[in-house]
């Protein structure tokens, strides 16, 4: 069935996820679960490390497993450059994050089961999202994930912030995946094409199709959803909600940097469209400086972190937008200048995974020691829980642009592709354009100045450790591994960032802009020092401004209160979602009577206008009596009879005389497949006849008395209407059923069922037989609606089963 | 809803329920030839255990049939689903049946169908599902 290791890679963690609440179950609470969750990225990662060299000459691999071959849906793995990075990032980063749970989530209170379980199960959908070719295929491991971090940021679920955390983000990214669903399916349209390499194969001539907008925007919107780009970015701080470790993997290396690369993968299909350009660009940089400007002003340390994240997923979205001008100069030199800004992108992309994921350990570790993640109540840490303090000053320099940190190279070299865009002749960019890099440049004021709070505000000053009423100490060291680990990362890539770029980001860039890859033009040389130019001299504005700004941050700090609290996204959200609800209570109480009259009108009046409209507007009501045989007498005999007790059910005014005038009129029917000699249907039609008036007579017990008061005339003719028109809607269905033979009866194929199923009964041969999924289903169903009833009778709330009392 | 005056009728069912269980096995197994088959035969299986609830009180008929209804129907479609795999098994198309005729010690040659335990599977669902029904809506109370 698989047929390659990748696919298993992908497949693990899903039965691995299986196997995890046994092994919870069996060891709980000698031996930390997470220990055997441990090995699973442990072993992706090492294998998917054994790609590199391959993947590093330009080689791509692919994979096929068939999974609805009739629909051309089928499992295809795709790796190249950008699908490994990512596969990297979500295996290594899954590995550090397991490690730190197993010391930060305790094995005695935890429910570790389900934490694992859904984990797993993120990290599958994870792997799976960034090696599927099939845009479907990606579609369900994107949805995947949404749920996954739902049911992982209500971990706490007992906590109702917790719960409303969990709901927004899945509302918003859900949401998001349903019009990148009609995204792919436009796109599906244009292309004609399930594979993302055809599609892009096929891209040139696509941009004049006039789904090419449409679709571009929906995908936008998934992929917007998902990174937390403005407007869309409020689920991420309520999503800080969940576990610090689950904070750290999915909210600053995987789950969100989804988007991003949906939006790299995408590039070579839209880029080149202005619109493109200045959508990607465009929301990157308003997310770039809201996401700087609002973490400014938090006082949660994870709020702050959540913040910062969405900030800096606007940076790497917003290059990917500079760098997909590329595309629009086709190949040449001033393709390679604007295709930095994809390389910076992955770039930067790799480094935030590696100091964010550092730095939301470090806040868990300051949580989990203190007690506390409140800016106001903590600081002067520094003496104390020394490693952490160092940590922290890594990360956040990184994340500030300072050197020697690899957030420093990557930021510079997001100074670069603004400069060089603003300077741009399409696009429009010589009138928008030269705000970009101010933008950008006060994003990184901002950035910087948040960043300086993380460190100092919480380590520097006075300690406060009386506030917080316990001894504050280092975390243990299993604690520490994992931020060390991505700590010296930092460090190592700015030492060493050729190396990388050498052996991943290449081949990632290659796989944005294939194009460029044919004619292996660019020469990337990442250098720490690059000479006294303008984008030196803006780093040194936003450590001097940004110094200043922090220093006096007492002074102007005021001003984020002026913005009234009402106008807020959050508000809106929130207000959005009160109403919303409101409005379906209003709209579904005034159908949702609680009388079955009510929804027999509503049913049956739909019956006629649908079927009844089809049938007019088709002009479908013909019948030709000419070649019916003529009734005989016992046929005419049991019409007869049959339309007497049918008028009987309608004026009866006993129930019991009603239900019995029913089953008459059921038996009646039977005599009928008597007389035109279908024992089979005769016989069903006896018994569930039957059946069904004992069990009427079963419910006759339990109900209330006919009650004389429904007499109203109106009520009475809206009635008569609605029985007549469904009556003669059915009776005109019928014959002209019956009028129209268009098709030779399909009775035929069914002539020799004694050689092919040794039946002499056709129908039961039908039955088990030729239609035996039918059948199949068919109990299955009855038996779905047998539990129903069950269900519906015996489980039911305490204190409202007094049909009977109240009568 | 019970009367205790019923002596005639406990007699006539006494009878007539081992008359219909013995008619709905009939049914069942001529289905493959002749008029009948799982549906049917189950449900006039079903209608005989209704008449002895009808007859004797629900508590007695449980204390002395005491099957879970639920657990015949969820049986039957696992049956159902099962003969289905059971042709996957084979290498052949899900749901394929087949047939057979053997020789056996009383009936002499006598034609064996997959598509029979197929149909004892429509049965079981027939009867759990409508005996489930039938005794939560009687017993509700």
């Amino acid at each position: 069935m698989m047929s390659s290791w990748l696919h298993i890679m992908i497949f693990i963690p899903f039965l691995f996820a299986i196997a995890v609440p046994y092994i919870y179950k069996q060891l709980t609470p000698r031996i930390h679960t997470g220990w055997f969750v441990l090995f699973i990225p442990l072993v992706i990662f090492a294998y998917l490390l054994t790609y590199i060299p391959n993947i590093s000459e330009g080689n791509t691999f692919t994979e096929t497993v068939p999974w609805i071959p009739a629909y051309d849906i089928n499992f295809i793995t795709y790796m190249d450059g950008l699908s490994l990075i990512l596969g990297l990032l979500i295996s290594g980063i899954g590995t550090l994050v397991i490690l730190y749970s197993i010391f930060y989530l305790s094995k005695h209170r935890e429910a570790l089961n389900n934490f694992y379980v859904y984990l797993l199960i993120f990290m599958g959908a994870m792997l799976g999202l960034v090696f599927s070719d099939n845009i479907f295929v990606l579609y369900v491991f994107w949805e995947t994930t949404s749920i996954s971090s739902f049911l992982l940021i209500a971990y706490w679920y007992e906590r109702e912030k917790s719960r409303y955390g969990a709901q927004k983000s899945m509302l918003i990214t859900i949401f998001g995946g349903l019009a990148m669903l009609a995204g792919f399916i436009l796109l599906s349209m244009i292309t004609d094409t399930y594979s993302i390499r055809e599609m892009i194969r096929n891209s040139t001539d696509i941009s004049s199709h006039s789904l090419f907008i449409p679709g571009m925007i929906l995908i936008l919107i998934g992929a917007f959803t998902k990174s937390a780009q403005f407007p869309f970015s409020i689920w991420l701080p309520d999503a800080m909600e969940a576990p610090t470790p689950i904070s750290a993997y999915l909210h600053s290396a995987t789950m969100v940097k989804a988007g991003i690369y949906l939006v790299a993968r995408m590039t070579p299909i839209f880029g080149g469209a202005a619109e493109w350009f200045w959508l990607v660009t465009g929301v990157g940089l308003i997310t770039l400086l809201y996401g700087s400007v609002n973490a400014v002003r938090q006082t949660d340390l994870k709020a702050l972190l959540a913040y910062s994240t969405i900030s800096q997923l606007g940076l790497i979205m917003s290059l990917l937008g500079l760098g997909s001008a590329s595309l629009y100069y086709g190949v040449g030199t001033d393709s390679s200048v604007y295709a930095m800004a994809i390389f910076a992108a992955i770039f930067h992309l790799v480094n935030h995974s590696t100091f964010k994921g550092c730095l939301f350990m470090v806040v868990g570790i300051i949580d989990h020691e203190t007690g506390t993640r409140d800016i106001r109540r903590l600081g002067g840490l520094m003496h104390l829980m020394p490693i952490s303090f160092t940590l922290t000053v890594i990360g956040s320099f990184a994340m500030a642009g300072l050197p020697p940190f690899n957030g420093f190279l990557s930021k510079e070299m997001f100074f670069t592709a603004v400069l060089n865009v603003s300077t741009m002749s399409v696009f429009n960019a010589e009138t928008f354009g030269m705000a970009i890099p101010i933008i950008a440049w006060i994003a990184s004021v901002f950035t910087f100045i948040y960043s300086m709070i993380l460190v100092f505000k919480t380590f520097r000053g006075k300690n406060k450790s009386e506030k917080l009423g316990r001894v504050v100490h280092e975390a243990p060291i299993g604690m520490l591994i994992s931020p060390l680990v991505l700590g010296s990362l930092v460090i190592i890539i700015f030492f060493f960032p050729n190396v990388l770029s050498q052996y991943l980001l290449k081949p990632a860039l290659y796989a944005v802009l294939p194009t460029l890859a044919d004619t292996g033009e660019l020469k990337v040389k990442i250098s720490a020092w690059h000479g006294w130019n303008t984008e030196l001299y803006m780093t040194f504005g936003v450590i001097g401004l940004g110094t200043l700004l922090y220093i006096y941050l007492k002074k102007w700090y005021r001003i984020y209160y002026l913005y009234p609290d009402n106008f807020t996204l959050n508000s809106m959200y929130n207000l959005g979602l009160e109403k919303m609800e409101s409005i379906s209570k209003f709209i579904t109480e005034r159908y949702m009577t609680g009388f079955i009259r009510d929804y027999l009108v509503y049913i049956f009046s739909f019956i006629i206008l649908v079927v009844g409209g089809a049938m007019w507007f088709f002009d479908g009501f013909s019948f030709d009596p000419s070649k019916d045989a003529p009734a005989n007498f016992f046929e005419a005999g049991l019409m007869t009879a049959m339309i007497i007790t049918a008028i009987t059910v309608l004026f009866s005014k006993n129930r019991l005389t009603s239900i019995a005038a029913v089953g008459a009129l059921g038996f009646l029917v039977s005599f009928f497949f008597v007389l035109f000699r279908a024992p089979d249907l005769a016989l069903t039609q006896l018994v569930v006849e039957t059946v069904t008036t004992a069990l009427f007579l079963l419910c006759f017990y339990h109900l209330p008395e006919l009650r004389k008061e429904i007499s109203r005339i109106q009520f009475k003719a809206v009635n008569a209407v609605i029985s007549i028109g469904v009556g003669a809607v059915v009776t005109l269905v019928a014959l002209s059923a019956n009028g129209n033979r268009l098709f030779e009866s399909i009775s035929s194929f069914y002539e020799n069922s004694y050689e092919l199923a040794g039946a002499k009964n056709i129908v039961n041969s039908i039955l088990v037989d030729f239609r035996g999924i039918d059948t199949m289903l068919e109990i299955l169903v009855l038996c779905i609606a047998g539990i129903g009833v069950y269900t519906l009778i015996k489980v039911r709330p305490p204190g409202r089963d007094g049909n009977e009392e109240a009568k | 809803m019970k009367k205790p005056n019923d002596v005639i009728i406990r007699s006539v069912t006494k009878v007539a329920v081992v008359i219909i269980f013995t008619f709905a096995i009939n049914l069942f197994i001529s289905g493959h030839h002749f008029p009948g088959g799982g549906f049917i035969g189950g449900l006039v299986f079903a209608s005989g255990l209704i008449l002895m609830f009808l007859t004797f009180d629900i508590e007695t008929v449980r204390n002395n049939i005491p099957v879970d209804f639920k657990v015949v129907a969820a049986v039957g479609v696992l049956i159902a689903v099962l003969t289905g795999v059971g042709g996957m098994v084979l290498d052949a198309p899900f749901l394929s049946q087949s047939f057979g005729y053997f020789e056996l010690p009383i009936f002499g040659k006598t034609e064996l169908a997959t598509a029979v335990i197929f149909d004892v599977g429509v049965a079981l669902a027939v009867i759990g599902t409508s005996m489930t029904i039938i005794m939560n809506i009687g017993d509700d109370r």
